[in-house]
C-alpha cells in the first residue's frame, strides 16, 4: 500500500511529484500480478523515478548489518533491482517521479504494456488529468483530498507537514524530519543525506527525495 | 516493542525516529524506554533504524570518553548502534496495534497490508462507487497523532445513526460489534494505533450532511481526521458532480488519487476454467 493521498502542500507545490502506481483487486486481477508487478517497476525505472516501492521494501532501506565506517560515509543511492527482485506479495507496487515528463513517458509505456492492472496517478487534481489525456486517456475514479481537520492543534508547521506526510502511513515522524532540518541547517548533514534519511523510514518506497531535497533547501534559509 | 536494557546505550537516536514520541532517555537508569500505553507498535524503530550491533560495552566507553572532554559525535541519526529494540509477541487485544499500525502486517479481513482498503484504487475492476455516488474515506491519526478507537467509535456511532452503510470490505468494518450502530468491542477503546479508515458510501443528495457530521465530531475528539472523497468521472473523464458539489459547500481540494481506468477482470472463473480464457471485462 502507498496511501499518498494527504500529502500536504497546494497544488503547485506538487509540480514534482507524481507517485504513479499498479494495483490488482483481489479476486479479481491478482491471479499472475506478481509478474505483473515487476514488469510495471522495470518500466517505472526506465523512466528516472526518484524512489519506488512494493511488498514492503522502498529503494532506500535500512540495514541490519551496518559497518562502524558507516559514520564517515553511508551510500546514498536507492537499490531499485532488489525492490524489483523482492516482489513477493500482490500488492501496490509504486514510483514517484520529480517530473511531469517522467509521469507522462512512464504512463504512456504502461499503457503500451496493457498489464490489466489497476493504475493510479496521485498528484494534484489537474496534474493527474493532464498526464492522462496526454497519454490519450481519461480519468475513471477520482479522489480528493479534503486535508486534515485539526480541531486541537495536534500539528506542526507547514514545513514539516510537507516533509513527514510524503511517507502517508505516517512512519516518517514530525521530531525525525525537524531534526533533519536541523542538521542541514547547523550544517551537519547536506540536504541529500537528510533526505535519503527520511525516505529509509518509508517501506513503500513513495518517499519522493527529491522533493525532500528541495523542501529542505528551502526550510534551510526560511522558516 | 521493548528496548534491551543489556544492550541499549542511551545514544537517543531512537528518540525523534517513533512517530508517537514515545521513547525517552531515562536519565536514571541512562537507558532509553518506551511509554508502553504511547507505544502503537508500529514498528518504525525496529524496522526503520539500521543497526551496527556493536558490543554494548565498549560503545558505553566510548561515549563516557567523549562525554568528559565535552566531544560531540556525530553519528548518523537513523542508526541503533547496538540492535537494542526488540519485537514482542503480542496478544489480542494489544495485537490490534500492530495490524492497525504496521504498515506491512495485513488485515485478515481483507488480505491488504497497510490501512487494508483497495478504496477507488481499483474502481475501474471493483465498481465500488459509480457515477452519482460518493465514497468517504476517513482516516483517524495520522499525521502523527494516532488514535484511539473510542473515538473512532464517537465518529462510527454518529455516522451510523446518521443512516449511512459502512464498506463491509474494510478492517474497522470488520471489527464493529453492531454495523447498524457502529459500535466496536468494548475491549479495544482503551487501544491506541497509528491510524484507522473508516470508509463509507452515500449518494450525492448526502454530501453536505456526511460531511457536517465528520466535521461536527472532528471537533470532539482529540486527533486529527483526514477525509478523501471520492467518485467515479463520465466517460470524457470528467467529475462534474462531485468538485462542483464541494466547491460549492466551501471545501477546497488541492491533491487528489487519480484512477487512470487501466484494469481489467483477468482471475479466471471456476466456470471458465474449462475454456482457460480469462474473463475480460473493462
Amino acid at each position: 500500500m502507498t496511501n499518498t493521498l494527504h500529502r500536504y502542500g497546494k497544488a503547485d507545490a506538487f509540480s514534482d511529484d507524481y507517485v504513479v502506481f499498479a494495483m490488482p483487486s483481489k479476486g479479481k486481477n491478482d491471479v499472475g500480478a506478481i509478474e505483473k508487478l515487476k514488469t510495471f517497476l522495470r518500466i517505472c525505472v526506465r523512466h528516472g523515478p526518484s524512489n519506488i516501492g512494493a511488498s514492503g521494501q522502498g529503494g532506500y532501506r535500512p540495514s541490519r548489518t551496518l559497518n562502524p565506517r558507516v559514520h564517515w560515509k553511508r551510500d546514498l543511492d536507492p537499490d531499485f533491482e532488489n525492490v524489483i527482485e523482492g516482489v513477493s506479495k500482490a500488492g501496490t507496487a509504486g514510483a514517484v517521479f520529480d517530473s511531469r515528463r517522467k509521469a507522462v513517458a512512464c504512463l504512456a509505456d504502461v499503457i503500451a504494456e496493457d498489464l490489466g492492472l489497476s493504475v493510479n496517478i496521485s498528484t494534484s487534481v489537474e496534474g493527474a488529468r493532464d498526464v492522462g489525456r496526454e497519454c490519450g486517456i481519461e480519468r475513471h475514479s477520482v479522489e480528493y483530498s479534503l486535508g486534515f481537520t485539526d480541531a486541537h492543534d495536534r500539528l506542526p508547521r507547514g514545513q514539516l507537514l510537507e516533509l513527514a506526510t510524503m511517507c502517508g502511513h505516517g512512519m516518517v515522524a514530525f521530531s525525525l524530519a525537524q531534526k533533519m532540518l536541523d542538521m542541514v541547517r547547523e550544517g551537519r548533514r547536506t540536504p541529500e543525506q537528510a533526505a535519503a534519511t527520511l525516505s529509509r523510514f518509508c517501506p513503500c518506497g513513495v518517499y519522493n527525495p527529491s522533493r525532500a531535497v528541495r523542501l529542505i533547501e528551502e526550510a534551510r534559509t526560511h522558516q | 516493542m521493548q528496548i534491551d536494557p543489556g544492550k541499549c546505550v542511551a545514544c537517543g537516536n531512537c528518540v525523534p525516529v517513533c512517530p508517537m514520541g514515545a521513547i525517552y532517555v531515562d536519565t536514571g537508569i541512562q537507558r532509553a524506554t518506551i511509554d508502553g500505553d504511547e507505544c502503537v507498535e508500529c514498528g518504525t524503530c525496529f524496522r526503520g533504524m539500521s543497526q551496527e550491533r556493536l558490543n554494548p560495552t565498549m560503545v558505553r566507553a566510548v561515549r563516557r570518553l567523549a562525554r568528559m572532554f565535552r566531544f560531540r559525535f556525530e553519528p548518523e541519526p537513523d542508526v541503533c548502534p547496538t540492535g537494542a529494540f526488540v519485537m514482542d509477541d503480542l496478544e489480542w487485544p494489544r495485537l490490534v496495534r500492530r495490524v492497525f499500525s504496521d504498515p506491512l502486517v495485513e488485515h485478515d479481513s481483507t488480505g491488504i497490508a497497510g490501512r487494508g482498503t483497495e478504496e477507488v484504487k481499483t474502481n475501474d475492476v471493483a465498481h465500488r462507487v459509480g457515477v452519482g455516488e460518493v465514497g468517504y474515506v476517513i482516516e483517524f491519526g495520522r499525521p502523527g497523532t494516532g488514535v484511539r478507537f473510542h473515538q473512532i467509535q464517537a465518529m462510527t456511532t454518529a455516522l451510523a445513526s446518521s443512516g449511512v452503510t459502512f464498506e463491509p470490505k474494510n478492517p474497522i468494518t470488520h471489527l464493529m460489534t453492531d454495523t447498524d450502530a457502529g459500535t466496536l468491542p468494548e475491549e479495544l477503546l482503551g487501544e491506541k494505533i497509528l491510524s484507522a479508515i473508516v470508509e463509507i458510501k452515500t449518494d450525492l443528495s448526502e454530501l453536505g450532511a456526511v460531511l457536517s457530521t465528520v466535521m461536527d465530531v472532528s471537533r470532539r475528539i482529540d486527533t486529527v481526521i483526514a477525509v478523501g472523497v471520492s467518485t467515479r468521472c463520465d466517460d470524457h473523464g470528467e467529475d462534474t458532480f462531485l468538485a462542483p458539489l464541494l466547491e460549492e459547500l466551501g471545501y477546497t481540494f488541492e491533491r487528489a488519487k487519480t484512477n487512470m481506468g487501466l484494469g481489467r477482470v483477468t482471475n479466471v472463473r471456476k466456470e471458465d476454467a474449462g475454456d482457460q480464457h480469462p474473463a475480460s471485462v473493462r
